[in-house]
């Protein structure tokens, strides 16, 4: 067995036979996120690498602390992409990061989120096993979907210690239409447009202005183009703007108030409040900034029919909205069965779990 | 059981008379087949929590049914339980075309939904062969994938909200019309989850815009491998086609004189690989895939040239399944998937099976995902037979797996492939799956004794658990 994985192994048995807790870390670029882990530091970034990637397989497989930068830059020497666009929040994330917090970037409402993508992982259990689930394959229905779950999962089952995901081929061409338009008209906009076949693959409004990135094949880019109007982006500031969103280096989200992630189906009405917004995802994801209370950002959202999540800044609380009680009891009991002493990420999620 | 069930539901939803029970004795694989002892048909949610609690309270195993189309023996019932058929959560709830959702029941069928959604310019991506028949909850139980799934994804990437019961009656919601729901993803694993951990009661479908051109290239090689290379080279030069599927020359000769769909009978496979977009797109896609085959290779190059010929391109693909049926008294039907750069060394060793078995088997794939259907034709009726068949699907699910691929892609577990599953996973990794069933499930009353084998099945069938061609401690000597 590599030594650094052996090493991973080692920690996570002696945590496991003493019960304290471990937090996981890859790189840290997302600390801000969820709840915070009391715990001993398990970093994971020595065990690393690329273990296999053949382009027409279209599957790409990594250890859990391969930098997020050399994934991509290996995939883009063969124009290949992670088409979820994973955020790296100005840092360099690790892959296994990248996977158990599962956000996804601007082509999400497109291409599909990071959950998507994987095909297979390989967990580290509290006992110290390594349990591979899904595969390196594209259709694969052996055995639960164990793969997906542990993608979002703040790693409180345990750690991915490696991952495949699938990866697409570079769109050909790239455009960034920009319209001048209020935000009630640009959600009408991203509904009418997203029920018909355009070669849309993302979509952003802010203080104004929506902007629409068109992928594809060069002719059907430059057929949409002519067909939706407004204004033509450079090729430099699109691929910047849509970084900036990705990354959350765009001024909307350096503002020092709290900032809420507020999901709903793309069609909802737009949201009665005062905060200033950043609309992304075709109109399902409504970024909300302001000082604004919690319960009252949770009732809007609920009522719009999604949830609220208290992304960074602001008072403390709850990050997540509060879950179901059948589903926590099912939260409840995977926890029990997969980490039976607590010992991995306590609290990263759930109060208790 | 029949009376406690009376007193909860109307007299004609608890069928327990040996004719009303004999139709439902096995699914779309009918060489495994048990009578239940009950069959109920409930009209409403609260009707199914009450069947649920009272099957909860009486400790009786109770077994999901939608369409009964599964080809993996995983509607089959259970001898002292209750089949549990939802062909009566048929209704489509509502079509959101602004949203672009829609909310059916479970026993609505798969293509219904896109027969309802036309209106709009939309349709239900997923398209499984038995579309016509197959139901939505049937789907959701397999993560159902098609010929469509390499550029439109499985039942998973098209669902976006499930409503369930669980075995104790409670309802549960998993995901939604938003696309981020706090916790672990549940709604992930519970699709192709077999009806072990919930029973659905409503789901909320992804509907996408009904693309304005598709077109099919149709590819002669004189070659299998020849063919495999071709799709491996197209997946290369960045072209996703929104469906690449082979069939070698078996196969065409069988569905040829059934449905005529003009097959090149000389070749030794066919590919058909499908364009969709904007014309513009099409038809730069479709030149670029001509000009692939033709330096890989190809014999003949056909294009349709009207949607009419597409859908004659696709009639033999789709018809492959009872074309079998019409050469072969029986027919068993694999369903494993492989790197698609094995494509051509698994086609071999099919070849060395058929000798090897006494069987002939012909080949469909869905190339561009790596999923093959093997056809093994046999008669049950004469004698050995059936058994030499199943040798042989289990033989060629094992090179799935030393291949580094699984033992099925879009079929399911079932019963049929439970002997495979020890081969795929290890004891530790078993055990993951069965702490997910009593995490939903305590009791371990839903769908028992399917997907996942038991540690005693595993040690009884006695194939070792393999990893990329490699059996765990090869040192040691074996039975």
């Amino acid at each position: 067995m590599d030594p650094a994985l052996q090493q991973l192994r080692q920690r996570v048995m002696d945590a496991n036979a003493a019960g304290t807790p471990l937090c996981l870390r890859g790189a840290g670029t997302k600390e801000f996120y969820g709840e915070r882990c009391e715990g001993a530091l398990l970093d994971m970034r020595a065990y690393h690498g690329v273990v296999d990637y053949e382009p027409s397989e279209l599957v790409i497989t990594a250890r859990c602390g391969t930098p997020l930068s050399e994934v991509e830059r290996l995939l883009a020497e063969h124009q290949q992409f992670l088409a979820f666009e994973p955020p790296a929040f100005g840092g360099d994330p690790t892959i296994g990061g990248v996977i158990a917090a599962g956000l996804s970037g601007p082509r999400r409402f497109q291409a599909g989120a990071a959950r998507d993508f994987v095909l297979g992982a390989v967990l580290l259990d509290a006992r110290g096993e390594l349990l591979h689930f899904g595969g390196k394959v594209i259709k694969n229905v052996a055995g639960f979907d164990l793969a997906r779950l542990l993608c979002g999962s703040l790693g409180i089952l345990g750690a991915i210690t490696e991952i495949s995901i699938k990866v697409l081929p570079l769109p050909r061409r790239e455009q960034t239409l920009c319209f001048e338009v209020a935000a009630p008209e640009a959600l009408t906009l991203f509904n009418r447009w997203g029920g018909q076949p355009l070669p849309i693959s993302a979509t952003a409004w802010n203080s104004g202005q929506a902007w629409v990135r068109l992928s594809g094949a060069p002719s059907a880019v430059h057929a949409a183009r002519a067909r939706l109007g407004g204004e033509l982006l450079d090729d430099a500031g699109a691929q910047a703007l849509w970084r900036s969103l990705r990354d959350q280096t765009h001024p909307f989200f350096s503002q020092a108030r709290a900032l809420w992630r507020v999901s709903v189906p793309s069609s909802a009405a737009p949201l009665a409040t005062a905060a200033a917004q950043l609309i992304e995802w075709g109109g399902a994801l409504r970024w909300c900034a302001g000082d604004l209370p919690a319960d009252g950002m949770r009732k809007l959202a609920r009522s719009a029919g999604g949830s609220a999540l208290h992304w960074r800044g602001g008072a403390n609380g709850a990050r997540f909205d509060a879950l179901a009680p059948a589903a926590l009891e099912i939260h409840r009991r995977l926890k029990s069965r997969f980490d039976p002493r607590g010992i991995f990420n306590p609290g990263r999620m759930v109060a208790g779990l | 059981m029949a009376a406690a069930l009376r007193k909860l539901l109307p007299a004609d939803c608890v069928l327990s008379r040996d004719e009303e029970l004999r139709p439902y004795e096995c699914d779309g694989l009918s060489v495994f087949r048990q009578q239940p002892m009950l069959v109920v048909l409930p009209r409403t949610e609260a009707e199914l929590r009450a069947v649920l609690r009272e099957c909860s309270r009486l400790q009786v195993p109770v077994v999901a049914r939608g369409a009964g189309t599964g080809l993996s023996g995983g509607a089959m019932p259970h001898a002292a339980g209750v089949l549990l058929s939802l062909a009566r959560f048929n209704r489509i709830l509502g079509i959101d075309p602004v949203a672009r959702t829609a909310r059916v029941q479970p026993g609505v069928r798969n293509l219904a939904v896109s027969e309802a959604a036309a209106a709009y310019g939309l349709y239900y991506a997923p398209d499984p062969s038995s579309q016509i028949a197959c139901s939505i909850g049937g789907n959701v139980a397999e993560n159902s994938g098609g010929v469509h799934c390499l550029k439109y994804g499985l039942t998973l990437h098209n669902v976006l909200g499930l409503r369930g019961c669980t075995i104790d009656g409670e309802t549960i919601e998993l995901g939604g019309g938003a696309l981020d729901t706090p916790g672990l993803d549940l709604l992930a694993l519970s699709i192709g989850s077999e009806g072990l951990l919930l029973v659905v009661t409503e789901v909320l479908l992804k509907l996408v815009p009904k693309p304005a051109l598709a077109q099919v290239v149709m590819a002669s090689f004189d070659d299998v491998g020849k063919a495999g290379e071709a799709v491996a080279a197209i997946i290369a030069a960045g072209i996703i086609p929104s469906g690449l599927e082979m069939m070698d020359r078996k196969a065409t000769a069988a569905v040829e004189p059934f449905v005529k769909a003009g097959y090149d009978l000389g070749a030794a496979a066919i590919l058909l690989a499908e364009s969709d977009g904007t014309p513009e797109e099409v038809a730069e896609e479709v030149a670029a895939i001509e000009r692939v085959l033709t330096t890989h290779g190809a014999t003949a190059i056909a294009v349709s040239a009207s949607d009419a010929e597409r859908l004659r391109f696709w009639s033999g693909r789709k018809n492959a399944f009872p074309a079998a049926g019409r050469i072969s008294p029986d027919y068993y039907c694999m369903d494993g998937t492989i790197p698609r750069n094995r494509l051509g060394h698994m086609l071999k060793a099919i070849e060395q099976m058929e000798h090897k078995y006494g069987l002939a088997c012909m080949n469909v794939f869905h190339a561009g995902d790596g999923n093959l259907h093997p056809l093994i034709l046999f008669d049950a009726n004469t004698a050995g037979e059936w058994e030499r068949a199943d040798r042989f699907g289990a033989d060629i699910l094992e090179l799935c797996v030393q291949l580094g691929g699984t033992i099925t892609g879009e079929h399911g577990v079932g019963v049929e492939k439970l002997n495979s599953m020890c081969v795929q996973f290890s004891p530790a990794e078993r055990a993951a799956f069965f702490a997910v069933k009593r995490a939903f499930d305590p009791p371990g009353l839903l769908n028992p004794g399917k997907a996942i084998p038991t540690l005693a099945r595993c040690a009884e069938y006695g194939r070792m658990h393999v990893r990329h061609g490699q059996l765990s401690h090869p040192e040691l000597p074996r039975f």
